[in-house]
């Protein structure tokens, strides 16, 4: 057991930080989520910035071009990114998602085509998974891909897709046999954002933004050679997509939450706190440091025998509940000026987007209530509900 | 402590193959020994584990010693583990050290006016002005307590014998015995919760195994979860404690904060899993749980200990918060 980074880390968690503090767009950093965040010239050129200085991909192999790095270092890049508040690669379905999955399933062709773009953010991909009818449950797909002549004729909804208003390319799950339920008849595609019959409308959340999208399919082409794994085969390559989801992204939670929490405490500083908001403040402090060491014990686990430990998989739940209520634990300092909105609430309106976008927290990549679920049948070993 | 070989360059956060041997043997060793002497422990080599080797000891850490608390919880040991290693060690002199590494003498120490273990401890120490003293010639009286597995009582009259050591020590004492405090009833939580997994996966009611039902499941998921953090925190607080690091007394607050709340929790979820038989006097669970809410209220409290917390990361301190955490009450000397 030891805490400390080794000198090597050391070194590389020093010179990122430099980097950073020098290269993160003041108009960019802090951003609460918002208009920045989708502003796509201004991401794709701070995306490219990440890949010419070699943090695109740390741990895809050298072979696909990224940086063939441990995932000690994968979770040092998302701490200091975190703490630099500094925006993602706007990449990331790509990086996290879809590139790991083309690497496990893909062809010689695919991988050659798709993934060199992907670290560069030449291109920029969505996830097609989830629709109106499938949410939590995801084998209630329906959207349709039938063979004819060489090209799968695609049509349905897709819901909740993040950059899909960006996107050049879509990991898209079908159901291509019409006969088939649930896990079975499934297959997964590689889909052209920019095909006729492909149409993005984003959705307007509830913090009167737009971050997702739902996208329809009219008869859209799709080469038969777009297709990952087998035909009836699309379960098994999504559940490796939804796996490289969680991977080391407890990191960037954490990370995230202690960015959160430091400014919480600085809000008390500034216009103090009563003994009770005092008690509450400590007990996020300690659930986030909580958090970071369950991070540490289950990346060294990861480390060491390759197999995620049993405690990364409360990362998402645990950050999740605490973000909502360091958030409104926020509202609550802020006073009588908590229910001022954008320029005339203190701090720019931070405070009051955080909270309502917070909510979303405990819905998005896995409900609290599914990911309990997974912690109870395949962590504790409890019967299976369904 | 696992010292990182050069082709091993990276944070670890993992128990050494030896570590892991050790809490193997104790889980053993306990399971056939439920109520083991002083001296059966000091030939197993517990009793002087972070004692240097040239006073008779392994010459190991307080990483080593939380795997033996984590254990020592777990099968609710009663004796004078704590009150010796955590409590008293750091105030001890070599000669006296080798004593206790050799299963000689076992300690407690009078921080408050309730003492852990003066049954089983052979001596006494005691706080007093500047300095940290052998209690000569007390009378003690061993008093009713709900937790029957970490006995309490009062000390009367005594004369302070020998000098141990100056309460420069006290901080050093206050971070060992709020890091053990955590990692014991993380190993009390663990068991209380195995239990309560057991019992869902094979009772059935209305037909199913009563742990396909969510009302049963995702409390268990929390309380894991809640277990998890804890004795994530505790594992760092013993790092903590075991490098001498800067951090050790917050992280060690922090720790038996969130560890001593965490354990009466999932103790409770347990009991009210298994329903009726977790309520009986037969199962080991009742014991379980006082044994957890006896380290609760023992040292400090949650609330005060995050008023700590609080203090140290706000700067400044409430004015209604209490000073140091564990000494502050004064012992009481009456005769």
């Amino acid at each position: 057991m030891d805490l400390r980074d080794t000198s090597e880390e050391a070194a590389f968690r020093a010179e990122l930080r430099a980097w950073l503090e020098e290269n993160v767009p003041d108009e960019l950093q802090g951003h609460r989520g918002g208009a920045a965040r989708f502003d796509g010239p201004a991401m794709r050129a701070w995306s490219r910035a990440l890949y010419d200085a070699g943090y695109s991909g740390l741990t895809w192999p050298k072979e696909y071009g990224g940086g063939g790095a441990s995932y000690t270092h994968q979770a040092i890049f998302l701490e200091e990114m975190a703490r630099a508040e500094a925006p993602p690669h706007v990449g990331v379905i790509g990086l996290g998602m879809a590139g790991p999955t083309i690497m496990a399933h893909g062809t010689e062709e695919q991988k050659a085509r798709y993934l060199a773009p992907i670290l560069s953010a030449e291109e920029i991909w969505c996830q097609g998974f989830s629709e109106p009818g499938a949410g939590s449950d995801l084998a209630g797909v329906r959207t349709s891909a039938h063979l004819e002549d060489g090209h799968f004729v695609v049509d349905g909804q897709k819901v909740w897709s993040s950059f899909a208003h960006l996107a050049d390319w879509c990991i898209l799950l079908t159901r291509s046999d019409p006969d088939s339920t649930r896990h079975a008849g499934l297959t997964y595609l590689i889909v052209d954002m920019h095909a006729p019959g492909v149409e993005v409308r984003p959705l307007t959340q509830i913090t009167g933004e737009a971050e997702f999208n739902e996208i329809f399919f009219t008869g859209v082409d799709v080469p038969a050679e777009n297709i990952l794994g087998e035909v009836g085969g699309g379960w098994q390559v999504a559940m490796t997509t939804l796996l490289h989801e969680r991977g080391t992204l407890g990191f960037a939670l954490q990370a995230a939450l202690e960015v959160q929490v430091r400014k919480l405490m600085a809000l008390a500083r500034d216009r103090g706190a009563d003994p009770l908001q005092r008690d509450r403040i400590a007990r996020e402090w300690i659930e986030m440091q909580a958090l970071r060491f369950t991070n540490y014990r289950a990346l060294s686990q990861l480390v060491k025998t390759g197999m995620p430990g049993p405690e990364g998989s409360i990362a998402k739940l645990v950050w999740s509940e605490a973000n909502q209520r360091v958030t409104k634990l926020a509202l609550e300092l802020l006073g009588p000026d908590a229910p001022l909105g954008e320029d005339n609430a203190p701090y720019g309106g931070y405070w009051q987007y955080q909270q309502l976008r917070s909510r979303g927290n405990t819905i998005e990549a896995g409900t609290s209530e599914v990911l309990r679920n997974i912690v109870a049948e395949r962590v504790l070993g409890l019967p299976k509900s369904r | 402590m696992a010292s990182p070989s050069p082709d091993e360059q990276l944070m670890d956060f993992t128990f050494t193959p030896e570590q892991d041997a050790l809490r193997e043997q104790a889980r053993d060793f306990l399971a056939g020994h439920p109520e083991p002497s002083w001296a059966e422990l000091a030939e197993l080599g517990w009793t002087g584990v972070s004692i240097p080797e040239e006073d008779g000891g392994a010459g190991l850490t307080f990483v080593e010693e939380a795997v033996l608390f984590e254990e020592l919880g777990r099968a609710l040991y009663r004796g004078p583990y704590f009150s010796t290693v955590a409590l008293t060690l750091p105030a001890l002199p070599d000669d006296l050290r080798a004593e206790v590494a050799a299963g000689e003498t076992s300690w407690t120490l009078a921080l408050g006016p309730l003492v852990p273990d003066l049954d089983t401890a052979d001596r006494v120490a005691i706080v007093g002005g500047d300095g940290i003293y052998e209690l000569e010639g007390e009378e003690r009286e061993l008093l009713t307590t709900t937790d029957k597995t970490r006995p309490l009582g009062v000390v009367r009259g005594g004369e302070p014998g020998r000098r141990l050591a100056d309460s420069a020590v006290l901080p050093e004492i206050e971070s060992r015995s709020l890091a053990a405090l955590a990692i014991e009833t993380c190993g009390v939580a663990r068991r209380a919760l195995e239990y309560a997994i057991e019992y869902a996966s094979t009772r059935e009611q209305f037909g199913k195994r009563i742990g396909v039902y969510q009302a049963v499941s995702h409390p268990l998921a929390n309380a894991y979860t809640s277990l998890e953090l804890s004795r994530s925190l505790a594992l760092w607080a013993a790092w903590c404690v075991a490098t001498d690091d800067p951090q050790a007394h917050l992280a060690a607050a922090a720790a038996k904060s969130s560890a001593a709340e965490s354990a009466v929790a999932v103790c409770e979820t347990s009991i009210q899993v298994l329903g009726g038989i977790g309520f009986t006097w037969e199962h080991v669970l009742h014991r379980l749980y006082k044994r957890a809410l006896g380290i609760e209220s023992f040292a400090a409290s949650g609330t005060r200990l995050r008023a700590e917390v609080a203090a140290t990361l706000l700067n400044g301190r409430d004015e209604s918060e209490p000073g140091v955490v564990l000494s502050e009450a004064p012992v009481e000397q009456g005769g």
